[in-house]
């Protein structure tokens, strides 16, 4: 019985004390930490956890900085534009405009165009067999790649494999195929194709060059694989009404912010090097003569000059010179043109 | 020998011969992982100085007057950890406050010294017996800590200046970065122990 208390009581103030000690240690140091944290609290801006939480967490680094906190740090203390987050898009940029107290801006959302026709099983023009690392970057460091042309695909799908949000696919003829509604505009296939052929153009834009190539035009069109090559003849460039496209280094390239959707450039490209996604499916515009009210505006804004009229007398539009781009439709202000088949 | 004879001493001892990194094999995960820019590195060590010496003032006095004065010894660890733990977070939120220039060039480091070992075991060491029996005083404690920071950073620094060197260099693939760092980190080593020989 004494011997068990006295075993009960050494064993208790072992324990005891050092459990008693470590506890109040530990407490003092909580108490302490926690007054110092009301008492040297530091007002961090709350925009900067708003933002943070409103964007997609995805770190692309595609606004170009380091993640979406830096990206949130940045709008609110360095005045970064709030629309620069690409996989979020306009809707996340006006929430953030929101919490900031701007306007969104305009964002259209962009997506990922290839330049080039060639790249697939059938369609590339092969210098020489390449056996290597299956990456289009160590391909285009020998010998200038396999594929014929310099300036062309090689098709070993570095853009497909650097894309993070699967929005990238193949083909039956492994051709890429690019999912506007899957792309973000990150821009990290644009940083891993070797050969630059992917921009990222506006969503709303459907006229696209599909060569790359700097090769003089019979050079071109000896190496591509397609037969389809920009071989630089610059009639594009002449018939295109509002002067969006340029030729350098024979090769053309359309401006996209001037550019409107006309065509008048893939139906005069003789070697059909130009893709418009609106072919055939162009509607032309007409006026309402009960509504229109003669103003001209839309005469004014017309680039191919295909509306006349007098003034202040209901206008007519020259079927055969629309090109269906739509400009006079938003500009007047009676809302008399339609579009019609 | 006097004060200053006695602190020369030290610094050969703590930046040379018994440097944390390179004799002792504390630390070495800053100084594989922070070495890869000079001004990161000068960040991190001004941050492990501060720290060290810090927590040597602090660790010395709380292992005297609470572990030995109850025979606590074998609660050193726990203990220091704790105490180190809560001093950093403590001066992180002073230097906040008060200082924000500074926070903002040590802020990123702060956290990450501690629970670096390096610092863990400048206490540790500080309060352990030295060969001839005795023990460091409140004083030489703080400096012993203050030297081991600057062995640390200057190591630190050292390392960092040849990374930025052999990143110019043009290495096998497989060999860049981590494997030629921890391949330089063994020679740096392997030089420092030259310093072994120093009769002081």
């Amino acid at each position: 019985m004494i011997v068990t208390t006295i075993l009960a009581a050494s064993i208790g103030s072992q324990i005891l004390i050092p459990v008693i000690i470590l506890g109040v240690m530990g407490l003092a140091f909580g108490i302490i930490l926690a007054v110092a944290a009301k008492f040297f609290h530091v007002q961090i801006d709350p925009r900067v956890e708003e933002i943070t939480a409103i964007l997609p967490g995805a770190n692309c680094g595609g606004c170009g900085k380091a993640g979406c906190s830096g990206y949130a740090d940045a709008v609110v203390h360095d005045g970064a534009p709030v629309n620069l987050c690409a996989p979020g898009g306009a809707e996340v940029a006006a929430h953030i405009a929101r919490i900031m107290g701007t306007e969104a801006g305009s964002m259209q959302k962009k997506a990922a165009v290839f330049h080039c026709s060639s790249g697939g099983y059938k369609n590339t023009n092969w210098k020489y067999s390449y056996t290597g690392i299956e990456s289009c970057k160590s391909a285009a460091s020998i010998a200038g790649g396999p594929n014929a042309c310099f300036w062309g695909c090689i098709g070993y799908n570095d853009c497909l494999k650097a894309c993070m949000f699967g929005a990238i696919s193949l083909d039956e003829n492994g051709m890429r195929v690019v999912d506007w509604n899957k792309c973000t505009a990150c821009g990290a296939c644009v940083k891993a194709c070797p050969r630059k052929l992917i921009e990222l153009v506006p969503q709303n834009r459907a006229v696209h060059i599909k060569c790359s190539s700097l090769a003089k035009g019979p050079d071109a069109k000896a190496v591509c694989g397609t037969g389809n090559p920009c071989i630089g003849c610059g009639i594009c460039a002449r018939k295109c009404p509002v002067q969006a496209i340029t030729v350098n280094n024979n090769l053309a390239r359309i401006d996209y912010d001037k550019c409107i959707n006309c065509g008048l450039c893939a139906t005069a490209c003789p070697t059909k090097a130009i893709l418009d996604l609106l072919a055939g499916s162009r509607k032309k515009a007409e006026i309402d003569p009960e509504t229109c009210i003669g103003c001209a505006i839309c005469a004014k804004a017309c680039p191919v000059e295909a509306i006349s009229g007098e003034l202040k007398q209901a206008h007519s539009i020259d079927k055969e010179k629309c090109v269906g781009c739509g400009i006079c439709i938003e500009k007047c202000p009676k809302k008399a043109i339609r579009m019609q088949d | 020998m006097g004060f200053f004879g006695q602190l020369f001493v030290m610094a050969v001892s703590a930046i040379f011969i018994h440097n944390f990194v390179l004799s002792q094999f504390l630390g070495l995960c800053p100084y594989l992982g922070v070495s890869k820019k000079l001004d990161s590195a000068f960040g991190m060590g001004m941050a492990v100085i501060f720290v060290m010496t810090l927590a040597s003032a602090f660790t010395f006095l709380i292992d005297k007057y609470l572990l030995v004065a109850n025979g606590l010894e074998y609660l050193r660890t726990l203990a220091f950890i704790l105490t180190i733990a809560a001093l950093v977070q403590f001066v992180e939120m002073v230097i906040q406050k008060n200082a924000p220039a500074l926070y903002k060039s040590l802020g990123v480091y702060l956290p990450l010294i501690t629970t670096n070992c390096a610092v863990l075991g400048v206490a540790i060491l500080n309060v352990t017996p030295l060969p001839d029996g005795s023990t460091y005083n409140f004083l030489w404690a703080t400096l012993n800590g203050f030297l081991s920071g600057v062995g640390f950073t200057f190591v630190l620094l050292a390392m960092a200046g040849i990374r930025e060197r052999l990143e110019l260099v043009d290495m096998p693939k497989s060999m860049r970065g981590f494997a030629s760092g921890l391949i330089l980190a063994g020679t740096m080593a392997l030089a420092f122990y030259g310093f072994m020989g120093l009769k002081i």
